[in-house]
């Protein structure tokens, strides 16, 4: 097959190419995009704050595609599981919806009592030109809440340009809690989205290491939190290419550091816990208490490991996800079941994303920004790939092709963070590996 | 009277066109609009269907919105000829290219004309702004949409032209199996029995297998009549053939229990010539046989069933015809037309709620404990059997908390059969959960 022309640059192979990948640019037109789009972004980070009301502004689609998707858990409130639209209808697009959001917040407002809402802009919104700033800014004078635009129209850009919506949206909500208690040894954590109870684990770990965690973003997110999170020390960015944004503009008002982690796999779980204890070296207790706790983790896990191992020893795995950094990790945990990874691509990796990926790679790897499904499938079939790790839209590749799947998406209901989180993910990785109907597959009539 | 929406009971309006598209043969979908609208329809139809189901987009920038789309449509068209080799591509706008005033036809004609002699894939293209109706208008509007740009009129023949609506791949299947029995020839619009339900693969298909061919669907013109399986929808489908082609064209509700698949079958022959074939005959008196075994359970229990207009009202009649009251009938359509065809196709319409434009927020504030035995729909109706601990039978578009979505029965005797065995099943189960003494014999 031939790529599409303006797509060759996006497509390398580590020893045989030797160009600087081209990426972060917008997708190609006709090319069947693995991406989404602006509002995507935004809605993806926003969505675990449970207490916020989540609208949509806009005629139905973008609100019904995102209704309860993800497995975003939530201790307490459930708000965000629901899916709020002003669904506009013609009249609206003609004459302004204005009127409709207005009356729209205020009635979801009265009855769901949220401590914030967030208001997001579709296409059409960017158009037929709503001032939904202004309406924000009346409502929530009215309501005395937060309610914040997020501009977030699909065309307006990629699914990147919708975190930094959404970050700006979690930044004007930041500073305006109380901090007077606020521990010396505190973090946020950015870019941790709490699937399957994740954030809790991790939340955890900080915890038994003397560590206090003032605010998740967005993870079981609660506005109160993200309002006081200015009082934390460190801010340790998981989901990087969400969140480093907001990280920067912390540091840039709060002056709060930040350090980038991985909490998938093993060795980058360790260092994200080590890193923070490093961080804290004025308290040489919490390094103690680090040593111990991944000492005390890993001797429960690695023995653990060895079966998968045994099976999976040698299998090849493909890769393709939203963010570069979630690859690194997966490429450090598939080496733990044996595994060599064949294929690393992201949606939304930067230049350094995918130097960083030949590092870590074997020669022969191909590696790929903004993919799309006939490479992929090409991809898969010249490498001899057994495994695909992707999300639903990469699934069907998988399934066709006839080569195991396991999905590290949004909207997974099995925590693949932390410690626990690897052994599930070789449970994972196994499960669909080892099946037999791999083989039943190739049996002819 | 409220004003926002609140977990919609509808979806937009160009995944239905991308459904209808997906039943022509080597079609490939592409959404004029942001990237985004066709990544959210395939992740969310891949929900369902479990196949691979690729949907381009133009990838508007805010440039190609204050410009126009005219460039990108035309790059996306020569990427997907380099790419897929498609016979086909099935355009549908978004709410942002309607709000633009992107003119589709003229930017397809201009695309034409500059490709001069070389030969292209057929294109259709359908205007399905998000703002306007539910994914069902969507499908119908791109079924007429298909019909009007490529039926033809040559010489007449023996063709029946049928658009069943947002049916499964399996009824779908049913339906081509019916025609074959009769023997006589169908033209099944929106075949995506194959595309959305297929086998495995030895190597990777560029566009999945099945669908009509673009030459059989240019034989519409010809066809000796046409039908659609709605009485709600009121443009779209085979109204251009019989509108514009003067063929005669039926609508009924889809075929679902004993009298609607006998309207249908009554149809069938009258317009085939053909007497009903003994398998009909012999199935239908096993559906028959199946009621009246079962006739005790079913009695006087209430339903409420929500979803696509078409189905509800095939559903209502059929759930009455079995004894069941369907207490609510709920659609997230905007459309008058549901009560008056419930109080038409109904013996006891008073007993029936009727309540359209409508989503799950009013649905939880409708239905209280003890109104109903059991809801009958989609996924998303979920949560709220939950609340009301009443049991969920799956039908309909979307099922995404169950396996094989692409393999529920609704139409024709031998669908309503299965369809019954679930509802009595269910209905059993619920007897024997709320009995403290077990029987394993009911």
């Amino acid at each position: 097959m031939d790529y599409i022309a303006a797509r060759q640059g996006q497509i390398l192979v580590k020893g045989k190419d030797n160009f600087n990948i081209s990426c972060e640019k917008k997708s190609e037109a006709g090319s069947v995009s693995q991406r989404a789009c602006v509002f995507c972004g935004s809605r993806v980070v926003l969505y675990p704050v449970a207490d916020a009301l989540h609208l949509v502004h806009g005629p139905i689609g973008c609100a019904v595609y995102t209704w309860d998707i993800r497995g975003a858990l939530s201790s307490g409130p459930e708000l965000h599981r629901n899916s709020f639209s002003t669904d506009l209808r013609e009249k609206q697009v003609i004459y302004g919806g204005e009127k409709k959001l207005y009356e729209s917040l205020i009635e979801l407002i009265d009855r769901h009592e949220p401590k914030a809402a967030f208001v997001y802009s579709t296409c059409i919104i960017g158009i037929i030109g709503d001032d939904v700033n202004a309406v924000c800014k009346k409502v929530s004078q009215e309501k005395g809440i937060p309610v914040l635009p997020v501009h977030s129209e699909g065309f307006k850009g990629t699914k990147k340009d919708g975190y930094k919506a959404a970050c700006e949206a979690l930044f004007s909500l930041i500073g305006h809690g109380n901090i007077d208690n606020v521990s010396p040894v505190s973090i946020n954590i950015l870019g941790e989205f709490n699937l399957a109870g994740e954030a809790w684990m991790i939340q955890e770990y900080y915890k038994r290491m003397g560590v206090e965690v003032v605010a998740v973003m967005t993870g079981d997110g609660r506005v109160e939190r993200i309002a006081r999170s200015h009082g934390a020390v460190l801010n340790v960015v998981q989901c990087s290419g969400s969140m480093t944004y907001l990280a920067e503009l912390m540091k840039e008002k709060y002056g709060i550091p930040y350090i980038r982690v991985s909490y998938f796999g093993i060795e980058d779980m360790a260092e994200a816990l080590y890193d923070v204890a490093e961080h804290f070296s004025d308290y040489p207790e919490i390094r103690q208490k680090t040593e111990e706790l991944v000492a005390d983790e890993l001797s429960e896990l690695l023995p653990q490991l060895t079966a998968f191992r045994n099976d999976l020893e040698g299998k090849k795995a493909a890769i393709y996800v939203g963010g570069a950094f979630k690859a690194f990790s997966l490429i450090k945990a598939l080496k733990h079941l044996g595994m060599t990874v064949v294929i690393a691509g992201s949606q939304t990796g930067n230049k350094k994303d995918y130097e960083m990926l030949q590092d870590l790679c074997e020669p022969g790897t191909i590696i790929v920004d903004d993919s799309n499904p006939l490479e992929l499938s090409k991809f898969v079939k010249e490498t001899g790939a057994d495994l695909f790790i992707g999300g639903v839209k990469e699934r069907p590749i998988a399934m066709k092709m006839g080569l195991g799947f396991v999905d590290h998406n949004h909207e997974r209901k099995i925590a693949l963070a932390g410690f626990k989180g690897m052994y599930n993910f070789a449970v994972e990785v196994h499960a669909s590996v080892m099946s037999p109907i791999w083989n039943l597959r190739k049996e002819v009539l | 009277m409220k004003t926002a929406t609140q977990n919609a009971c509808k979806l937009c309006t160009p995944l239905g066109a991308c459904l209808a598209f997906k039943g022509v043969e080597g079609c490939i979908p592409l959404l004029h609009g942001s990237q985004g609208c066709a990544t959210y329809m395939r992740r969310y139809t891949i929900s369902h269907y479990r196949e691979p189901i690729d949907i381009a987009s133009t990838s508007f920038t805010e440039d190609t919105a204050i410009f126009g789309g005219g460039r990108n449509l035309t790059t996306a068209i020569n990427n997907l000829i380099s790419q897929y080799n498609p016979q086909a591509i099935g355009i549908a706008s978004t709410c942002l290219t309607e709000t633009i005033g992107e003119d589709m036809n003229l930017l397809l004609s201009e695309f034409r004309k500059q490709h001069g002699e070389n030969p292209l894939p057929t294109l259709f293209n359908v205007s399905t702004p998000s703002y306007r109706g539910t994914h069902a208008d969507g499908y119908w509007a791109a079924i007429g949409a298909i019909l009007s740009s490529l039926a033809k009129q040559e010489f007449p023949r023996n063709l029946g032209v049928i658009t069943p609506g947002l049916v499964s791949p399996e009824d779908l299947r049913q339906l081509k199996k019916v025609f074959k029995v009769y023997d006589y020839p169908l033209l099944l619009m929106g075949d995506y029995s194959e595309t959305l339900d297929g086998g495995v693969w030895e190597s990777y298909k560029k566009i999945s297998p099945g669908g009509v061919p673009v030459e059989q669907i240019s034989q519409a013109g010809d066809a000796s009549f046409c039908i659609d399986f709605t009485t709600l929808t009121q443009n779209g489908g085979t109204k251009y053939l019989g509108d514009n082609l003067n063929k005669q064209r039926f609508t009924i509700p889809m075929p679902i229990g004993v009298q609607l698949s006998d309207r249908f079958h009554r149809l069938m022959r009258k317009l085939t010539g053909k007497e009903i074939p003994e398998e009909f005959v012999v199935m239908r008196n096993r559906l028959l046989d199946a009621y009246t075994d079962a006739h005790k359970y079913t009695f006087g229990k209430k339903a409420v069933v929500y979803g696509e207009a078409e189905l509800v009202l095939s559903m209502a009649v059929f759930l009455e015809e079995i004894g069941i009251v369907p207490v609510l009938c709920a659609t997230g359509s905007d459309t008058k037309l549901l009560k008056a065809e419930i109080e038409q196709n109904l013996k006891h319409p008073e007993k029936v709620q009727v309540e359209v434009d409508l989503d799950f927020d009013d649905l939880t504030s409708l239905v209280h404990k003890g109104d109903a035995d059991f809801l009958i729909g989609n996924s998303k109706g979920y949560k709220l059997s939950k609340a009301l601990d009443i049991p969920l039978i799956r039908i309909g578009f979307p099922i995404h908390d169950r396996f094989g979505a692409a393999r529920v029965k609704h139409i024709d005797y031998e669908g309503s059969l299965t369809l019954f065995d679930r509802v009595v099943n269910t209905l059993i189960e619920i007897k024997q959960n709320t009995s403290e003494i077990g029987y394993t014999y009911i």
